[in-house]
């Protein structure tokens, strides 16, 4: 039998007052299965760990009680105490008496009673708790990131500056996300490339980063620390090492695309270098408007690249990545405009999505940064903006708020002011959220300087008469119809999750909640980790981030990770499920149970064994267990039984 | 004669009632004192036998406390945890107990008022209920 000592905390009088301290010492110190009890005024502080360690080495102690606050506070206080004075730390069980007892209670002797009760339970625990290690295992010390918007690229670089190996994962011909389409950023206008660009040639230059474009993830494997990423990638019919980017292919290639880059609003052949920058910097053949491959179709491009750097030849590749964390940055894409019939978009060319003016205000743009209507490259005079297209609409569309539309879709009248010096911007909005730093002052000197005409309403349609866009809509102040025949309407579209991010959730087992953004540990403290371990979120993936917010998050992704990578193993709490090979008749209830996939059927000996490091503990599989095989460490059936029957006797 | 005083036994999650509960310490707030709370990891680890263990020996109310739906640490134990009490609570009532003497709510660790108001209004029905008789007795 254990050898147990119960210190009880009078914790000044915050115990004391209502709790019996010295009776409770003398009632235990009476029981048979104790060798000693004692209070002290302040058992946290390092006289009383003093007490502690010197009874466990007087009285030979081989497990201690500690009635104290709540384990929150001291558990690891007196965890290491017991720890230096030679005892495994799970030979120590706090009784919670402060917090959910003396403080919630008035009546001294009720409250003395239910102290001796709690403390009797963490007794019958402390009886049948097993010395226990944290489990460990090597780690890969690599981390993947998946997507190379502004998010990934700043999560890669600062993880691969701290000497780690990064492998980035991009589904397009580029890296650059949405950032590098953007025309200038708010609050500070300044230009969206030359912030970025330098980023993406240190990603495409940086030793310690292998950039992978074209290319999706397709399966994981494995667990924190070591997963088995499947990576595929598309036919890489150009290399890019040998292209020099001198464009004679796209010169003669006889097909015109609708350019991604420019959101449908320019053109792009079917070999094409997404952007003047692009990283890597070097053309890509699209296949799926590609004439043909062979020479007979039509074979163009490879007849005039004199570096010989198109290979019709290539065909797609699988590969296989070890990595320690993986890091999902995938970013948003706009909500689908179609899904808003009544503004015309589609049916009307002068009414644009904000990511369409964005490359319409873009020096890089279809227009060179002139603005320019799309039906008859006028200039427009007359401007009209509707915020949250799709946000903030539960009963048709989506109900978050899309958080940079306020922002942007203000950067937008501005720039525009800026750029027609007669014109006048309109702004339809439901309230103007600028919260951010310098962000109010932003849109404050908007107003009052720039002449940005705010109305306070939604449009309910949009029609045309004649060269005009009619917005007829409600301001919601005054209660009147308002219409306004602009030359144009720019739409500021809700964000999304990027498109694909639902199938690939799936295949990293991330939780996503139900818009499809990918849920964080805790939305307080823990933001940046998913609730799968070793597995991270960086930026729009996670929620709608203006660019502040996504670097600041991947800065803190990085960081997450390069804990988890700074050690060669990775430890696991043992507290965690645990099988008898002997009770187990291999139903398999629990491994439909296990949130983890931490239970694996064992083929050959029809044993459900546990892996000790996806198993975070929860004990759902011990609870489904029919025959009682499933145990939890230091929390089994037996003890909760033994400390129920505590509760249960009272104080007979 | 002496108010009866029912036994509790509370069963509550590390992460969202179990912090609550110290929440409620915290701020001070007042509660009866019947019921003595079991930690688990997630509500989920409860086992339908340690309810009616906690029944069969003594217990006349079962407590379990978890995190609000959408918020289990462990993503779905919750969601577990209440199955597994509605099927309890159908099995109870064919044993004898009645099913109100088990209850389950969402108390996540911002709600220590609403953990103090749940104890006392749990503790308050089982006194009225009275205690749970022995074995083989059906109640009304």
């Amino acid at each position: 039998m254990k050898r147990i000592g119960v210190f009880i905390c009078h914790c000044g009088v915050n115990i004391k007052d209502t709790v019996d301290v010295e009776a409770l010492s003398e009632f235990f110190m009476s029981r048979d299965d104790i060798v000693h009890a004692e209070d002290y005024m302040f058992l946290c502080s390092d006289p009383g760990q003093k007490i502690i360690k010197k009874a466990i080495a007087e009285h030979k102690l081989d497990g201690v009680v500690v009635a104290s606050c709540s384990p929150t506070l001291h558990e690891s206080t007196f965890q290491n105490a017991i720890e230096e004075a030679g005892l495994n730390k799970f030979q120590m069980e706090v009784a919670n008496i402060r917090e959910q007892c003396s403080w919630v209670h008035n009546d001294k002797p009720a409250g003395t009673r239910k102290a001796s009760l709690i403390i009797g339970a963490s007794i019958e625990k402390l009886k049948l708790n097993e010395s226990l290690e944290p489990t460990s295992a090597p780690l890969t010390r690599r981390a993947m990131v998946i997507g190379g918007g502004i998010a990934g690229i700043q999560t890669a670089l600062d993880i691969a500056d701290a000497g780690y190996e990064v492998v980035m994962v991009e589904k397009k011909p580029s890296i650059g996300g949405h950032m590098i389409q953007l025309s200038e950023t708010f609050p500070t206008l300044d230009c969206s490339q030359c912030i970025l660009t330098p980023k993406m040639v240190q990603l495409a230059k940086h030793p310690n980063i292998t950039l992978h474009v074209n290319s999706e993830v397709k399966d994981i494997s494995g667990f924190v620390g070591n997963f088995k990423v499947t990576v595929e990638r598309k036919a890489q019919y150009v290399d890019p090492d040998l292209c020099n980017i001198c464009s004679d292919c796209s010169t003669v290639c006889p097909v015109l695309v609708p350019s991604e880059y420019d959101e449908g609003l320019g053109w792009r052949r079917a070999i094409y270098i997404p952007f003047p920058q692009a990283i890597p910097a070097s053309f890509t053949l699209d296949i799926d408007n590609c004439l043909g491959l062979s020479p007979i179709a039509c074979g163009k491009c490879a007849e005039k690249c004199e570096a010989n750097a198109i290979n019709y030849d290539a065909s797609p590749t699988t590969f296989e990545v070890e990595v320690g964390a993986v890091v999902v940055a995938t970013g948003y894409d706009l909500y689908p405009v179609e899904n808003i019939a009544e503004y015309g978009y589609g049916k009307y060319p002068d009414v644009v999505t904000s990511l369409q003016f964005e490359r319409i205000l873009s020096a890089t743009g279809p227009t060179g940064g002139v603005v320019r209507r799309p039906s008859d490259g006028a200039e427009p005079k007359e401007v009209v903006f509707i915020q949250c297209c799709g946000s903030r609409d539960p009963e048709h569309h989506l109900s978050y708020c899309s958080k940079i539309c306020c922002m942007y879709s203000l950067k937008h009248a501005k720039l525009y002011k800026h750029k027609v010096h007669d014109g006048q911007p309109y702004i339809f909005y439901i309230d103007i959220r600028a919260g951010g730093k310098r962000y109010e002052e932003f849109v404050q000197q908007a107003i009052s300087e720039e002449n940005v005409l705010y109305t306070r309403g939604k449009v309910a349609r949009i029609f045309n008469e004649g060269d005009k866009m009619v917005v007829f809509g409600m301001d919601t102040l005054t209660g009147k119809k308002v219409e306004i025949r602009a030359d144009m309407v720019v739409l500021a579209m809700a964000v999304v999750p990027s498109y694909g991010s639902d199938e690939l959730a799936k295949t990293l087992k991330a939780g996503t909640d139900k818009h499809g953004f990918f849920n964080e540990a805790h939305p307080k403290l823990r933001p940046v980790e998913s609730l799968q371990a070793g597995l991270f979120l960086a930026g729009a993936c996670q929620s709608p981030k203006d660019i502040p917010d996504a670097v600041s998050q991947a800065s803190g992704t990085a960081a997450k990770v390069m804990v988890l990578l700074s050690s060669d193993r990775i430890l696991h709490s043992p507290i965690i499920a645990t099988v008898d090979d002997d009770l187990c008749s291999g139903c398999g209830i629990c491994i439909g149970t296990c949130p983890y996939g931490a239970r694996e059927m064992d083929l050959l000996t029809r044993v459900a064994l546990v892996n000790d490091i996806l198993c975070e503990g929860c004990g759902a599989c011990i609870a489904a267990c029919p025959s009682g095989a499933a145990q939890q460490h230091n929390l089994t059936d037996d003890q909760i039984a033994n400390m129920i029957r505590v509760i249960a006797l009272g104080d007979e | 004669m002496k108010e009866f005083e029912p036994k509790i036994v509370c069963f509550l999650c590390q992460w969202c009632t179990y912090a609550g509960a110290d929440l409620a310490g915290t701020s001070r707030l007042k509660y009866p004192p019947n019921g003595v709370v079991i930690k688990t990891l997630c509500s989920s680890r409860i086992d339908p036998q340690h309810i009616l263990l906690a029944f069969t020996e003594g217990c006349d109310g079962v407590f379990i406390g978890g995190c609000h739906p959408g918020d289990c640490h462990y993503q779905t134990g919750n969601y577990k945890t209440q199955r597994r009490i509605m099927l309890l609570k159908t099995t109870l009532e064919q044993l004898g107990i009645r099913p109100d003497r088990l209850r389950l709510e969402w108390i996540s660790a911002s709600e220590g008022r609403k953990f103090a108001e749940t104890m006392k209004e749990f503790t308050a029905h089982i006194q009225e209920l009275g205690p749970l008789p022995k074995a083989n007795l059906t109640e009304e």
